[in-house]
C-alpha cells in the first residue's frame, strides 16, 4: 500500500511543483509586495505595514466599482442563464437545421472579447452607430450611450450578455443531453403537458447544471475589464469602473505596484467569500440533493 | 554517488556554463568597424516612395551635415545588433519603422523594433531600466515622462548637439529636451496645443452679418474661451457648411483615459499663468503645495462643464482619434489640440483642405493672481506647450554610438521633411527651419493657411508667459487623477470645485508618496521653463 502511495505521489509531484510555480510562488510575491510602497517612483520591497490595506478601506472609487460589478455580473449571469437555458431547449429536441442552430448560437463566443467591444463601440456609436440611427428612424430620441451612467451601463450589459449567453447555452444543452429518459417517459404516460414537465422534470434534473453554470460564468463576470477597457474605458466619470479595470489602473497604468497588490488580495477574499456564499444560496434556492459521504466515496 | 563521479557529472554543466558566460561576455562589447564608402552622393534625392504607396512620391535633397543619408551610409554597423521600443503604428511607430529598416540597408545594421500600444509603453520602458535589465537600447517615449526616465538615460554626446539639424531645434523644444542642465532626450517631435477653426464659416461675410445681428459681436477667431463658448453655441447643431449635416461648435479631446488632461490644461492655462506670478502653475514650488484647486483651475473646469452643450454627439467621450476625425471630417467648427486634426483637414482628399485656419489657444479676459488671492483684470493669453514625443538612448545600451547614430539619421533634415508632411506620422515642426510659409506651401496649402500655421506656432515659441507639463517623476499618477477628476465633473458626479479638492488631495499624497524633495527639485526644472530663468 505504502509503494502504491508513493508511486500516486511521484504522478502528482509534477503538476504540484507546477501549481507551486504558477499559483504559490506570485501569490506569496503578491502578498509581501501589497506590505510595500513599490510605485514607478520607488521600485523597492520595503515595508509599511498595513499602510496599503488602510488606504483601500479609506478608497471609494474601488468599493463603488465593486458594488457596480454585483449589478453588472449578477445581472448579466441571470439573463445569460434565462436565454441560454431558453435556447438549449429550444435546440435540444427535434427541430430542423438542430445542428446549423447550434453552431450559430456558438459564434459569438469564438470571437476576441477586446475586438468584439471594438465592434460594438462602433454600433453604440452616438453619432455614427446604427443603434442611434434606427432609433431615429422609430422617433426616439437618440441615447447617449457613452456620455451617460445609464446607458453606458447598459451597453455594456448588452455586449457581455451577448459575447457569453453561448456559453450558458453550450452547458445548459450538455446538461439538457444528459438528462435520463426515464422521468419525462413517466410524466408523459401521466398525462403531464409541456409547461408542467419543465417544472416538475427538467427544471429540478438541470438544477446542479444550473448550479455549475451560473458559478463558472459569474467566476468569469467577476473578472469584467477587457471589454470596459475598449467599450466605455471606465467612463463617463467612473461610472462603469470594474474592479478589474480599477486594479489594471492603479497596477499598471499608474504602477501603484504596493497599492495595487493590496486592492488584488482584498479583491480576491471578497470574491472567494461572496461566490461561496452565491453558491451555497443557489444550491439552496435549486434544492441541489447533497452528495452522500457513500457517493463521495465512489 | 562517489567524490570522483560527482566531479565528473559537476564538470560538464560547468564547463558548458563557462563557456557560455565567456562567449556572452566576448560579444557584449561594441564592435567599431572602420568607414566603408558612402552608398548616397551629397545632396542625393531622397524619397520614401520606393516603400510602397502608402507613402508620399515627395522628393528631398539630403542635407549635407553629421546625420545625412551619406554620412550615416559610411557607417558599419553590421553584425550588430539594435533594439528600440517605441509606440504602436502608425503614430510615431511607423517612423521608427520606416527609418529602422532604412537605417539596416545603409549600415548592415539589424535593427529590432518593438511597438507598444500607448497604456503600456511607460511600464515597458521604466521596468526594465529600474532593474539594469538592457531590454532597449533607444526608446521612444511622451517627453513628459522625463521626470521617471531620466536617470537611466546617457546624455546626448557633444557631437551630436554640434549637428546642424540639432542646432536648429528652437529654444523650447531644446528645453524640453533637458534635465539639470544635460540634455538627455533626443528631440524628434515639437507639440504644442492651438485653436483650429473653420474659415469658410468663420471668415464668411454671410455667418459674420448673422452673428453680429444675434449677438452684437464681430464673428472672428475666438480670442477669449468666453467667446469660444459664445461661437460655438451660436453654430451648434446647424448645417453652416451645407453638407447636408448639422454642424457641430467644439470638438475637444474629453474621455478620461485619453488626453483629457491636456485639453484641460489648454483651458486653464489662461486662467492660471499670471504673467508677474512666478513659481509654479501646478504646484507652489517653495511648498509645493498644489494649486489644482485653486479658482483658475476651477474657473477652466467649470467652462468645460458649459461646453458640453456645444459638442457633437457621444462628445463629452472623446479620445484624440473623435476629435481628429470631428474637425478634420468637417462635423466641428473648431477644435483645440495636436496638429493631427488640422494635419487631417489639409489632407489632399480632405473636403475642408484649405478652409480651415491655425490661431493661437484662447485666452482669457482676467487671470487669477495665486500671490494676492484677486482675478486680475487683464487680456491674458498663455500658450501650451504640451507633451511630443521624444527620444532617448538607455544608459544599458550595448552601442551607445549606434543608438545614438540611428536617431540623428531618424530626424535628419531630409527624413523629418518628409514626415513632417504625413500626418499618421504625429511627426510636428520643432526646429526653426520648419516654420517657413514655403515648405507648407509647396504641400500645397494655399499662403494664407500656411502663413497662419506658421505664425501661430512660431509665435508660442515668443511668448513669455507659457505653461508646461508637469514633468515631475510619477507625472502618470499625478495625470490619471488630474483626468479623473475632470472626468467626474464632465459627467456630473461632482461639482468642478468639489472635483478638483479631490485631485488636489490626491496629489499631495502622490508627492509624499513618491517624495516632496524629489517632486520639488524635478519640478523647478519645470519651473524654470515657464519663468524663462
Amino acid at each position: 500500500m505504502d509503494g502504491l502511495r508513493r508511486h500516486k505521489s511521484m504522478f502528482l509531484l509534477p503538476g504540484l511543483l507546477t501549481l507551486l510555480l504558477i499559483i504559490v510562488f506570485p501569490l506569496l510575491f503578491t502578498i509581501r509586495v501589497s506590505f510595500s510602497g513599490w510605485n514607478v517612483s520607488n521600485p523597492e520591497m520595503d515595508f509599511v505595514g498595513g499602510a496599503n490595506y488602510v488606504k483601500v478601506l479609506q478608497d471609494s472609487r474601488f468599493w463603488a466599482a465593486n458594488l457596480r460589478l454585483v449589478l453588472l455580473a449578477g445581472g448579466t449571469v441571470l439573463i445569460q442563464y434565462l436565454i441560454g437555458f431558453g435556447l438549449a431547449l429550444l435546440v435540444w429536441r427535434n427541430v430542423r437545421a438542430r445542428r446549423l442552430w447550434r453552431v450559430l448560437f456558438l459564434v459569438p463566443m469564438m470571437t476576441t472579447p477586446v475586438v468584439m467591444a471594438a465592434v460594438w463601440q462602433m454600433i453604440f456609436h452616438e453619432s455614427l452607430g446604427p443603434v442611434n440611427d434606427m432609433l431615429a428612424k422609430l422617433g426616439i430620441a437618440p441615447v447617449h450611450w457613452f456620455t451617460e451612467a445609464g446607458p453606458a451601463l447598459a451597453a455594456l450589459m448588452t455586449v457581455e450578455i451577448w459575447q457569453w449567453t453561448p456559453f450558458m447555452f453550450l452547458l445548459m444543452l450538455a446538461g439538457l443531453l444528459s438528462l435520463p429518459k426515464e422521468p419525462f417517459l413517466a410524466a408523459a404516460i401521466d398525462g403531464a403537458g409541456a409547461w408542467r414537465t419543465f417544472w416538475k422534470v427538467t427544471f429540478p434534473l438541470m438544477a446542479p447544471v444550473s448550479v455549475s453554470a451560473i458559478i463558472i460564468r459569474l467566476i468569469e463576470a467577476s473578472k469584467l475589464s477587457d471589454t470596459v477597457y475598449v467599450l466605455t474605458s471606465g467612463g463617463p466619470g467612473s461610472a462603469t469602473e470594474s474592479p478589474g479595470y480599477y486594479l489594471y489602473l492603479r497596477g499598471l497604468k499608474e504602477q501603484q505596484t504596493g497599492y495595487a497588490g493590496s486592492l488584488s488580495l482584498t479583491y480576491l477574499v471578497l470574491m472567494v467569500i461572496t461566490l461561496t456564499i452565491v453558491a451555497a444560496l443557489l444550491a439552496r434556492a435549486f434544492k441541489v440533493p447533497r452528495q452522500s459521504s457513500k457517493a463521495k466515496e465512489q | 554517488m562517489n567524490r570522483k563521479q560527482l566531479t565528473k557529472s559537476l564538470a560538464v554543466p560547468v564547463a558548458v556554463l563557462a563557456i557560455t558566460v565567456a562567449g556572452c561576455s566576448g560579444s557584449s562589447g561594441p564592435e567599431q568597424k572602420p568607414d566603408k564608402p558612402a552608398l548616397f552622393k551629397p545632396g542625393s534625392e531622397i524619397s520614401y516612395a520606393k516603400y510602397g504607396k502608402d507613402y508620399p512620391t515627395t522628393k528631398v535633397k539630403d542635407v549635407p551635415g553629421p546625420c545625412s543619408y551619406e554620412s550615416i551610409s559610411r557607417k558599419d554597423y553590421s553584425g550588430q545588433t539594435l533594439k528600440i521600443i517605441s509606440h504602436a503604428v502608425p503614430v510615431i511607430g511607423e517612423p521608427t519603422q520606416l527609418h529602422a529598416r532604412q537605417f539596416e540597408e545603409i549600415t548592415g545594421a539589424k535593427v529590432e523594433v518593438v511597438n507598444v500600444p500607448f497604456g503600456e509603453l511607460h511600464q515597458k520602458i521604466l521596468t526594465p531600466l529600474q532593474a539594469g535589465q538592457p531590454a532597449y537600447d533607444v526608446m521612444f517615449y511622451p517627453s513628459l515622462w522625463i521626470g521617471d526616465m531620466a536617470p537611466y538615460l546617457v546624455p546626448v554626446p557633444k557631437e551630436y548637439l554640434d549637428a546642424p539639424g540639432m542646432k536648429d531645434v528652437t529654444k523650447a523644444y531644446l528645453g524640453v529636451a533637458t534635465w539639470n542642465g544635460k540634455v538627455v532626450q533626443y528631440p524628434v517631435d515639437g507639440d504644442r496645443h492651438y485653436l483650429k477653426i473653420r474659415t469658410d464659416v468663420l471668415a464668411d461675410r454671410k455667418h459674420q452679418a448673422a452673428y453680429l445681428a444675434a449677438t452684437g459681436k464681430q464673428l472672428r477667431a475666438p480670442q477669449t474661451w468666453a467667446e469660444y463658448q459664445e461661437i460655438a453655441s451660436f453654430f451648434g447643431g446647424k448645417d453652416v457648411d451645407g453638407d447636408g449635416k448639422p454642424n457641430f461648435g467644439s470638438a475637444e479631446v474629453t474621455k478620461r483615459d485619453d488626453l483629457v488632461f491636456s485639453a484641460f490644461i489648454s483651458r486653464a492655462a489662461p486662467y492660471v499663468k499670471h504673467p508677474d506670478v512666478t513659481g509654479g502653475v501646478f504646484f507652489d514650488v517653495t511648498t509645493m503645495q498644489p494649486l489644482i484647486n485653486t479658482p483658475g483651475f476651477v474657473r477652466a473646469l467649470e467652462d468645460m462643464v458649459k461646453a458640453k452643450s456645444t459638442w457633437p454627439a457621444g462628445g463629452a467621450n472623446f479620445g484624440l482619434g473623435d476629435e481628429i476625425f470631428s474637425f478634420g471630417g468637417g462635423q466641428a467648427l473648431m477644435s483645440y489640440s495636436w496638429d493631427d486634426a488640422f494635419i487631417q483637414a489639409q489632407q489632399t482628399d480632405s473636403r475642408i483642405r484649405n478652409r480651415v485656419a491655425a490661431a493661437p489657444l484662447p485666452g482669457s479676459a482676467e487671470v487669477y493672481n495665486r500671490n494676492t488671492r484677486t482675478w486680475d483684470k487683464i487680456q491674458n493669453q498663455a500658450p501650451y506647450f504640451t507633451w511630443g514625443w521624444t527620444s532617448a538612448v538607455a544608459k544599458t545600451a550595448r552601442n551607445q554610438k549606434m543608438a545614438f547614430d540611428y536617431l540623428c539619421f531618424f530626424s535628419n533634415e531630409a527624413n523629418t521633411a518628409l514626415d513632417l508632411t504625413i500626418g499618421r506620422f504625429g511627426v510636428n515642426p520643432y526646429r526653426n527651419a520648419h516654420f517657413d510659409p514655403g515648405f507648407w506651401q509647396a504641400q500645397g496649402w494655399s499662403k494664407d493657411v500656411a502663413t497662419a500655421y506658421v505664425n501661430t506656432l512660431s509665435g508660442m515659441e515668443k511668448s513669455t508667459n507659457r505653461v508646461f507639463d508637469l514633468r515631475v517623476p510619477g507625472v502618470n499618477e499625478y495625470m490619471s487623477s488630474l483626468a479623473n477628476g475632470v472626468a467626474a465633473a464632465l459627467a456630473g458626479q461632482q461639482t468642478p470645485q468639489q472635483a478638483l479638492d479631490a485631485v488636489a488631495k490626491e496629489w499631495t499624497e502622490i508627492t509624499d508618496r513618491v517624495g516632496k524633495d524629489r517632486v520639488q527639485e524635478a519640478y523647478r526644472n519645470v519651473v524654470a521653463l515657464e519663468d524663462n530663468s
